[in-house]
């Protein structure tokens, strides 16, 4: 129990950096820090399809950002930042925390989950009959992929659409060049 | 890329390519399943692409085949579904475990369609992300100024 | 406590969210945000001394063709975890087109400052 939190400030404390620093590249390297403590995180939860994706989407995606951040100038920010927009912010935020804090105390207590009581709950059925009905070994495979096979459908549809806008959008130039003979 | 990288990374991509396709293979019977193999099938060739340069990779596999691929991943999850409809009676269900084939337990054919959407959607992933890295590169290859590519790192990606 | 300590991430990724005036610095906000949601899901299925949702051979009687009793009664939630993988592949796709936005919008203005580009021309 103790790992947790150990791992769970030191994913704080790697966000605090990361938010504070000037340097782009040292952000980027924070948040993958961050999300290699989410790994293991995942791991010591008994989650381990999560920590397996967790970890590789974290790789191609600190790929894609020290793609995007290295070498471009301007990797240090300037300016003076306006006063009374940060503070209105910064208290409304504060607020919110404080009203959040509130609510986690009713939440069940971290390790006593409530579906354990509720016999009815559907995760109850997933686990029991989850062999039976489908003859997955791995509940959650059967779970995205039999049970809740919609969502997945859902899930690859907007992975399609992102991927479509982000090239849509990184577009090259030279269609220009192609359309002004038309003109 | 020095000499050491381009040879380790080319016998390693061929190791991360095979540990992408179990991971999907065994999706029902062990952790990882379609989305974990998939991003680890299109990192293999990010690797190559870091190490070698994105014209190499582009020759390999062009932008056009990779979203091709992603297209018939996407169609091969919707017609399993549609299947369901059609030999089963309800959209999605489990038609081949319930109906023909039902398997053994903790054996690589068993648990009727979920290892072949398993295989769908990791084709669709790998992809969809591999699509998405190469134009990123292409990008910004294309938007540096000649003398800017010339004086570009030589540590990220090779002859760009 | 360890929710607090999540839902303390999740406000520090907000506050880069809010605040900071470089379009990358905000992209890393959401991401930040991105994760302590996902950890926050799988945190409330932790049973504690529990084990992963997967049979494994011992547990499961060929002949009988039933499950273990410890693994019905110790086994952490599966449905949070089912929820998250997806969420996970799609936070990296909503990554990719973030940064994609930033890059054009780099190559057009030649700067990150939000500040500094206030008219969205065509």
């Amino acid at each position: 129990m103790a790992l947790f939190y150990i791992l769970l400030i030191f994913m704080v404390i790697a966000a605090i950096i990361a938010v504070e620093t000037k340097d782009l590249l040292s952000a980027v390297i924070c948040v993958g820090a961050i999300g290699f403590g989410g790994s293991l995180m995942f791991l010591l939860l008994r989650a381990p399809d999560i920590a397996m994706t967790q970890i590789v989407v974290e790789v191609l995606g600190l790929v894609i950002l020290i793609r995007a951040t290295i070498s471009r100038d301007l990797t240090f920010i300037s300016g003076d930042r306006e006063f009374f927009g940060t503070v209105a912010s910064v208290v409304i935020l504060f607020l919110v925390f404080m009203a959040g804090m509130r609510i986690c105390d009713t939440l069940p207590e971290f390790g006593d989950p409530v579906f354990t009581q509720r016999p009815e709950a559907a995760s109850q059925t997933y686990i029991a009959k989850g062999l039976s009905d489908t003859g997955a070994t791995n509940i959650v495979t059967s779970i995205y992929l039999d049970y809740r096979a919609y969502d997945t459908l859902g899930e690859a549809t907007v992975l399609f659409t992102a991927v479509i806008g982000a090239t849509a959008i990184l577009r090259s130039r030279s269609r220009k060049r192609l359309e002004d003979p038309e003109l | 890329m020095t000499v050491i990288v381009k040879t380790v990374s080319s016998w390693v991509k061929v190791l991360i390519f095979l540990f992408g396709i179990y991971t999907i293979l065994f999706g029902h019977l062990t952790p990882g399943g379609g989305f974990a193999g998939g991003v680890i099938l299109a990192s293999s060739y990010v690797l190559l692409m870091l190490a070698f340069g994105r014209t190499f990779v582009a020759a390999n596999l062009p932008r056009s085949l990779a979203s091709r691929l992603d297209c018939l991943g996407a169609f091969l999850f919707a017609l399993i579904a549609i299947l369901g409809l059609v030999c089963g009676g309800t959209f999605f269900v489990n038609f081949l475990y319930q109906r023909y084939a039902p398997g053994t337990p903790f054996a690589l054919v068993s648990a009727g369609t979920i290892p072949l959407s398993n295989m769908a959607i990791g084709v669709k992933v790998g992809a969809s992300l591999f699509l998405v890295i190469l134009t990123l590169a292409a990008f910004r290859a294309e938007s540096q100024e000649p003398t800017e590519r010339d004086l570009a790192d030589p540590g990220v990606g090779g002859k760009e | 406590m360890a929710y607090a300590l999540c839902f303390l991430l999740f406000m520090i990724g907000l506050y880069c969210a809010v605040v900071k005036k470089n379009m990358v610095k905000i992209v890393l906000g959401i991401v930040i945000m991105e994760y302590a949601v996902n950890l926050f899901l799988i945190m409330l299925g932790y049973v504690k001394g529990g084990v992963a949702p997967i049979i494994e051979r011992s547990q499961y009687d060929g002949a009988t063709q039933a499950v273990a009793s410890e693994f019905l009664s110790a086994s952490v939630d599966p449905l949070p975890q089912a929820l998250v993988l997806t969420s996970i592949v799609i936070s990296l796709g909503s990554l990719a087109l973030m940064i994609s936005i930033c890059i054009r919008t780099y190559a057009k203005y030649g700067t990150f400052d939000i500040t500094e580009i206030r008219r969205l021309r065509g």
